[in-house]
């Protein structure tokens, strides 16, 4: 047996502890999995009991996600014979294909909605953390804590007011109004933990640039903003991560324009029976933008979760 | 560069005062130490001279410009910080470069006056590493580098040694020091080390709660201390202080301390009640046969000298002596001072009393 230190786990330990970790994100996989694999499964095979894991992959479920579909007479169909693979596919239910569903529609409104609001809490948020952080500001606390007030109930419990006010105020059903919403929920959160952030940036590294000739702006930007870019990133993980998700305001507020698709994806169930695959297929595309933007801030976002934990 | 002129400035935080009205000089060229415990306002004085702090009242003239409150980028002050604040971002020819950079400086003279600045001071061969990974010393010499890179007209610096290691301080002091004497810049430096300060500096400003203490050369200050704070805030061991009662007029030169009559340097004023007869460790003689006397408590053995810890009728004393001279704890000595290096001081205000050793000094004070 060889010496070891206390500290230094052995090789033993970190096995253990790296089968666990593996099992653990293993089992938190398997929905995940389930709903992109049931994505590329015949409605059929969706549904059957036991659950298929090996099956023939098709593509019907993005062609019926993406498309509106009509039953046609066999006349019409023999008179019109299948254009592409699409065609192709639901050709098998005697069907054509008439036109895009909404939901490439619902999808964008998704993307503008979440980035938009995103970009726009950590944005006011950087600015406004940075403000509370440096400067002295009569009722600092009070208006911190009164920022944070606004979490202290679920917002679902002002959705009354909020659609009165947006519907006297013209923001029903818009991207600008759901945007303002969802920076309205995402602003507290944002100052909060930026102003944690920025608290951490020594202030001798703006001092030393406004001696070096930069005014306050050009120091905050120049200085600060690239030390906070760590906890910029991770900000912005969780607001896009709320309003991305968001689904009981989408469905109050928005209905033709500025519909999401969160309250979107519910609905394709309903267009050609109980349709899995194409709700599936929804929810994995949906996945997508926030899996990808948390993984190119990924770095960022463990920082900001272990941030403060050690003292540099 | 240029003649720095600090008159009547004060700085309050709400309600509490970090400087009290407060005055002084610094010439074209000095280094100009401020010397004070923490707390004292030495770094507020110099953060207010850069630009990082204005004043609440007061003037401060740089080069004969009034600029109290300008904004630090107005100045040409360059201020070199006590964790060295290096923009961990950037790699070290960036940030010696960034100032210049402001300034809209071409990019070839840029490049030029940061590798000289980088000859400088020795830093050619890490000029593009990042900073994060750089000792002590070098951080230290990069921030410097930025410092010096656009000729400022003064330099202020934040106990710019305080993040070293002993061993390198010493060594970084005496390079600061050679770089100010070849460039000649007016320097201000921020520093709680007594012994910094009576090394580095032509001028110290010591500062105690906010107020100036006094303002002169490290030799005025070590040999004829305008108040207590100074006196015992100088040197190391400090001065001694015996507290006795008793009258004195202007022209006397002597006091009766516990009944035996001293010798002081000639007094310029009176005064009467408590009193204190203010000594250095270095001016107080052991003899066998001497009429004041004291029991030797303890001795501290230093190679050339010794401190030997007396008690005497009038408190504790330290003196220094030669560490051949015999002293056995529990024998009681004689205690001859020079007398005229003796300062006397009013107990209840701390002050100096003027006598012939402090009157030139005490007149600009």
């Amino acid at each position: 047996m060889s010496a070891h230190s206390i500290t230094e786990p052995t090789d033993r330990a970190k096995w253990i502890a790296g089968g666990l970790v593996v099992l653990y994100a293993l089992v938190t996989m398997i929905p995940l999995a389930w709903i992109m694999l049931t994505g590329f499964k015949s409605p059929a095979d969706a549904i059957s009991y036991p659950p298929k894991v090996v099956f023939e992959p098709t593509l019907e479920g993005y062609v019926n996600l993406f498309t509106t579909r009509t039953r046609q007479t066999d006349d019409f169909l023999a008179a019109n014979p299948p254009q592409n693979w699409a065609d192709e596919i639901v050709r098998q239910y005697d069907m054509v294909i008439v036109g895009p569903s909404k939901f490439g529609e619902r999808f964008l409104n998704s993307v503008i909605i979440g980035f938009g609001s995103t970009f726009l809490s950590v944005f006011l948020g950087t600015l406004a953390a940075y403000a509370f952080s440096r400067f002295k500001i009569p009722l600092a606390d009070d208006l911190l804590f009164f920022i944070l007030s606004t979490r202290m109930m679920p917002p679902i419990a002002v959705a009354i007011p909020i659609f009165l006010m947006y519907r006297n105020l013209g923001l029903s059903d818009t991207h600008l109004g759901m945007i303002l919403l969802y920076t309205a929920v995402n602003i507290s959160l944002a100052v909060w933990l930026l102003k944690g952030f920025i608290d951490e940036i020594p202030r001798e590294y703006e001092e030393a640039a406004l001696i070096d000739g930069y005014t306050r702006f050009q120091a905050f930007y120049k200085v600060v903003l690239p030390q906070a870019a760590t906890g910029i990133a991770s900000t912005a993980i969780f607001c896009l991560i709320f309003a991305w998700n968001e689904y009981a305001f989408a469905v109050l507020l928005t209905s033709a324009t500025a519909q999401t698709a969160p309250p979107f994806i519910p609905t394709i169930i309903g267009i050609g029976g109980l349709d899995w695959p194409a709700v599936a297929a929804g929810a994995t595309i949906f996945l997508l933008p926030v899996m990808i933007f948390t993984i190119l801030l990924r770095k960022h976002l463990l920082r900001g979760i272990t941030f403060g934990a050690v003292r540099k | 560069m240029a003649e720095i002129i600090v008159r009547n400035v004060r700085k309050e935080f709400g309600d509490f005062v970090a400087v009290k009205e407060s005055s002084f000089t610094i010439e074209d060229g000095e280094f100009f130490m401020l010397l004070g415990p923490s707390g004292c306002g030495k770094t507020t004085t110099l953060r207010m001279i850069a630009g990082l702090e204005l004043p609440t009242s007061g003037e401060i003239i740089l080069d004969g410009e009034e600029i109290s409150q300008k904004p630090p980028s107005e100045r040409d002050i360059a201020f070199v910080f006590q964790m060295f604040a290096l923009y961990p971002h950037m790699n070290v020819r960036k940030n010696i470069s960034y100032p210049l950079v402001s300034q809209g400086m071409p990019r070839a003279q840029v490049k030029e006056k940061v590798a000289e600045v980088a000859r400088i001071l020795g830093i050619e061969d890490i000029l593009n590493r990042p900073v994060g990974g750089l000792s002590g010393g070098d951080r230290q010499r990069v921030a410097l580098g930025r410092a010096i890179v656009r000729e400022p007209k003064a330099f202020m610096m934040d106990e710019p040694l305080g993040a070293l290691d002993a061993e390198f301080r010493e060594h970084m002091a005496e390079e600061l020091r050679a770089l100010h004497d070849r460039m000649g810049a007016t320097t201000v430096y921020v520093t709680h080390d007594q012994l910094e300060a009576m090394q580095m500096g032509d001028k110290i400003v010591v500062m105690n709660n906010a107020v100036v203490e006094q303002f002169g050369t490290p030799q005025d200050i070590y040999d004829a201390p305008a108040t207590m704070f100074v006196a015992d805030f100088i040197g190391s061991p400090s001065m001694n202080f015996l507290g006795f009662n008793g009258t004195v007029s202007p022209g006397s030169g002597s006091v009766a301390l516990n009944g035996c009559e001293m010798g002081v340097p000639e007094l310029r004023e009176a005064a009467q009640g408590d009193l204190v007869f203010g000594v250095r460790p270095e001016h107080i003689r052991l003899s066998t046969d001497g009429a004041y006397r004291g029991e030797v408590l303890a001795t501290e053995y230093l190679g050339t000298t010794q401190i030997v810890t007396l008690d005497t009728p009038n408190g504790e004393v330290k003196a220094r002596v030669a560490s051949d001279q015999p002293a056995a704890m529990g024998e009681t000595v004689g205690l001859e001072f020079n007398e005229q290096t003796v300062t006397l001081f009013d107990e209840t205000s701390g002050r100096a009393l003027r006598s012939k050793l402090n009157e030139g000094v005490l007149g600009h004070g």
